[in-house]
């Protein structure tokens, strides 16, 4: 077995009266993949930020290359050779790829950069990774999953030795994350030791070496991955045993006519062609495609925020759909897929946060707080919210927790129409299947519900019928009864046709 | 059962409640108090009911303005053409009672005038999307030129005894414009934290994009909001006007900053979707304090600038560090 690079002992964390982290030891060997595996705020990232120097531990010690180090701030974690990929970019869009990998680190003279040596280390670093990206390029103009890899080669030039990666690939489509798993395996064989967080479980399996679980902020046990299941490391993370955790589909027998929504010949001039789709009363509509299909960009224009040429109809009337005004009024409700920059106003109390919407609707113009506050504390408990009360600043809450309040503000009014984009990415398993129990009930109380979904295993499980999309069209639709992955990643990849 | 649960909840909301107002306005409560036992040892003169008095007065003018720079300030905007808007205001009144218009006439003509003047940096704002701190720079010189262009650059005397018994006159011995500072204060206060009108603002100055997919018109809003500073500027405009006898062009030059600086004492966020009308009217108090303390020891103006300036520094630099602790 190789060397312990970096292990730490006891660490512990308190934000507050909150204990984020107790009592967590791990030991780090050199050209291993060590994964950490636990819900969200299960402790995972606060781990990382103090092993990259954000925070200070409250008690506990970090020993690297065999000496005990306190690490004061991220410039020092990177200059030691601890460099961490975040999982929340952080590049400036106004920059150049290369003036981002190499910033605060250019090659200079005197202060004065040299550009053209900055593109030639870029380029030699791109080759050695394999990574095809022009160095010149404006970050700016480039896809998420296209930052991303910028964001992971930013840390490579670092030479670290313990590279850390918070969720590389939830950005990433499937070609893009099996590059990154090449960069791992070159990583590796250079002796870098590789700290990688990640929910989708697949993935764990096929990169990990060691696999740690860590539940509420409390280290559970750590296996090798040869030694494990997929089913004992689930059971270890939520602390119970999970069978199956998709619940199972209903029994269909509302067939309204004309269906609660239809959607004929959908145009936008570039981001999607000849849109057509029905969505019936408690039915639920799932949508699957790589990165940049279209997907999200379809549910935009519903929902009033993008243009759009073609009709759209709720219960067989012809609608106009302008702003989220008129699609909110329509009885559309929009999940999105950043609930950072659109769905939360982080500052701001879970109380407000709930109360978004339904506050716009009410008869009188000054606001009832009593009504407010039966809404917001029949939410958290309704969907198992974990905060101290009502009033906790919204960016304080783990990730899970914050899409379960983006949710509930879209359900304090209930809508006829639900759209749902990527509700489950970047959260824990026990978030997840209270999100899927959650449609089902709203299924069968008659809400219609659209899901998007890069996880092809929830997407299928979850929708009563599948729409496919490629390059911008929507190209086949299936019944989600007996339908294997294979059918459907053929048709999405454009393999079969 | 049912009953206990409830009370022991509106216990502890009203105890979070306690510390949330605590925290909120807790430091600069007791600034306003140290000021206050510092001047009184100080100057014998200072705490007393009829000073006291003449520091609301005199703050009132600012307190107004800065009421409705904290709506601006909300949304994350910005309003620079305020002190612009206040001599604009007042020389229109005092030309309207010139022309011989009667008092409720010059009044309703200075104060439509006011709202369109925020109507305009609204929608440059909002419409044409010009960053807010340009628009009213540009505004700035814009609505000042014109208070110099109709009054050929004098001042206009003010002969209307009922518009200028409007700021020198009282009613049960407190003078008017007090009166007007706590209308407007209960007004806007109650507009901002009770009112759904008040909650878009919020929202929106916390996260633009989660208030558009909330179904919330966020242009219109924006042009409202400046329509609301405007006219704030507008009443100061006519409260100044009437104590100085006349509207004059060039006053209340940088009155635009004194009304920020209240504002952000009072603990508005300059990004936006935080921030009150009391922690303002607290903000604008400290500033008059310390006026009115620093005058009453005979210190130069000039030292009185550099004393203020490091005052809005040393409490803005206080409330940065307690946010970095809150998370």
């Amino acid at each position: 077995m190789n060397n312990i690079i970096l292990s730490v002992d006891s660490i512990a964390k308190n934000f507050g009266p909150i204990q984020a982290l107790k009592n967590v030891s791990l030991d780090i060997y050199q050209g291993r993949v060590h994964t950490l595996l636990g819900e969200n705020g299960a402790g995972k990232s606060t781990l990382m930020k103090i092993l990259a120097g954000i925070y200070p531990p409250s008690s506990g010690t970090i020993t690297y290359q065999g000496n005990v180090i306190t690490i004061k701030n991220p410039t020092e974690s990177r200059k030691i050779g601890i460099a961490i990929v975040f999982q929340e970019l952080s590049l400036s869009n106004n920059l150049t790829i290369a003036q981002n990998i190499y910033a605060n680190n250019e090659p200079n003279k005197y202060g004065i950069i040299s550009d053209n040596q900055m593109i030639k280390n870029c380029n030699a670093l791109f080759a050695e990774y394999g990574i095809k990206l022009n160095p010149a390029q404006i970050v700016g103009t480039m896809s998420m999953a296209q930052r991303q890899l910028v964001e992971i080669a930013k840390a490579l030039s670092y030479d670290a030795k313990v590279l850390i990666m918070d969720e590389p690939t939830s950005s990433l489509s499937d070609n893009e994350a099996e590059l990154l798993f090449n960069i791992i395996e070159k990583l590796k064989q250079k002796g870098v030791a590789i700290i990688y967080i990640s929910h989708r479980m697949d993935e764990i399996m096929r990169i990990s070496d060691d696999i740690s679980v860590m539940r509420d902020g409390e280290y559970i046990a750590t296996h090798q991955k040869n030694e494990t299941t997929i089913d004992e490391l689930i059971a270890e993370m939520v602390g119970r045993e999970v069978q199956n955790i998709y619940p199972p589909k209903l029994p269909h027998q509302i067939q309204d006519d004309p269906p609660l929504l239809e959607v004929r010949n959908l145009d936008h001039s570039r981001e999607f062609k000849n849109i057509s789709f029905k969505v019936h009363s408690g039915e639920v509509v799932g949508f699957f495609g790589l990165v940049g299909a279209g997907r999200s960009e379809v549910m935009k224009a519903l929902f009033g925020v993008t243009k759009y040429q073609g009709e759209i109809f709720i219960s067989g009337k012809k609608v106009h759909i302008n702003s989220p005004t008129q699609a909110i009024e329509h009885g559309l409700a929009f999940v999105t897929e950043n609930r950072k920059e659109e769905g939360l106003v982080l500052m701001h109390d879970v109380h407000s946060n709930i109360n978004h919407i339904a506050f716009q609707y009410e008869p009188s113009f000054i606001i009832n707080n009593r009504k407010e506050l039966l809404n917001s504390t029949k939410y958290i408990k309704k969907m198992a919210i974990k905060t101290n009360n009502p009033f906790q600043v919204t960016g304080s809450l783990s990730g899970g927790n914050q899409q379960k309040i983006v949710i509930a503000k879209w359900l304090v009014k209930p809508p006829k129409i639900l759209i749902l984009d990527e509700p489950t990415r970047g959260i824990d398993i026990g978030a997840k299947l209270e999100i899927y129990k959650l449609i089902r009930e709203l299924s069968s109380k008659g809400t219609a519900i659209i899901m998007i979904s890069s996880e092809l295993p929830e997407v299928m499980s979850i929708s009563d019928r599948l729409f496919v999309m490629r390059n911008k069209k929507i190209v086949k639709e299936f019944n989600t009864e007996g339908l294997t992955q294979p059918e459907v990643m053929n048709i999405a990849t454009g393999a079969s046709a | 059962m049912n009953t206990k649960e409830n009370t022991s909840m509106n216990n502890s909301n009203f105890k979070e409640s306690f510390f949330k107002v605590f925290r909120q306005y807790g430091g600069i409560v007791i600034g306003l108090i140290a000021l206050f036992i510092l001047f009184s040892f100080m100057n014998s003169n200072f705490l007393t009911s009829t000073n006291i008095m003449n520091i609301v007065l005199q703050v009132s003018i600012i307190a107004i303005t800065a009421f409705g720079m904290t709506y601006v300030l909300l949304l994350g905007d910005i309003d620079l053409s305020v002190g612009s808007t206040i001599a604009l205001t007042g020389t229109l009144a005092a030309l309207a009672l010139l022309w011989g218009l009667p008092f409720y006439l010059a009044i309703s003509i200075a104060l439509l005038l006011s709202i369109a003047v925020g109507f305009i940096n609204g929608s440059l704002t909002a419409l044409a999307g010009i960053p807010s701190f340009i628009v009213t720079v540009a505004t700035m010189g814009i609505f000042r030129g014109i208070a110099y262009i109709i009054t050929d650059g004098k001042p206009e005397m003010i002969m209307d005894d009922v518009f200028l018994e409007l700021g020198n006159g009282d009613i049960f011995s407190i003078p008017n414009p007090i009166w007007v500072l706590l209308i407007l204060l209960l007004v806007n206060h109650f507009i901002l934290s009770k009112t759904t009108f008040g909650r878009k603002i919020y929202i929106t100055g916390g996260n633009k994009e989660a208030a558009v997919y909330s179904g919330i018109n966020v242009k219109k809003l924006k042009i409202q909001v400046f329509m609301i500073t405007a006219l704030m500027a507008g009443i100061s405009g006519l409260l100044l006007a009437s104590r100085l006898y006349s509207g004059q062009p060039s006053t209340a030059q940088g009155y635009e900053l004194d009304a920020i600086a209240s504002a952000v004492l009072g603990g508005t966020s300059l990004n936006g979707g935080h921030g009150t009308i009391i922690g303002t009217m607290i903000g604008a108090l400290i500033i008059g304090v310390i006026n009115n303390g620093m005058n009453l020891m005979n210190i130069p103006y000039f030292y009185q600038l550099v004393v203020k300036g490091l005052v809005i520094l040393l409490a803005v630099y206080i409330d940065v560090r307690n946010k970095k602790n809150r998370v």
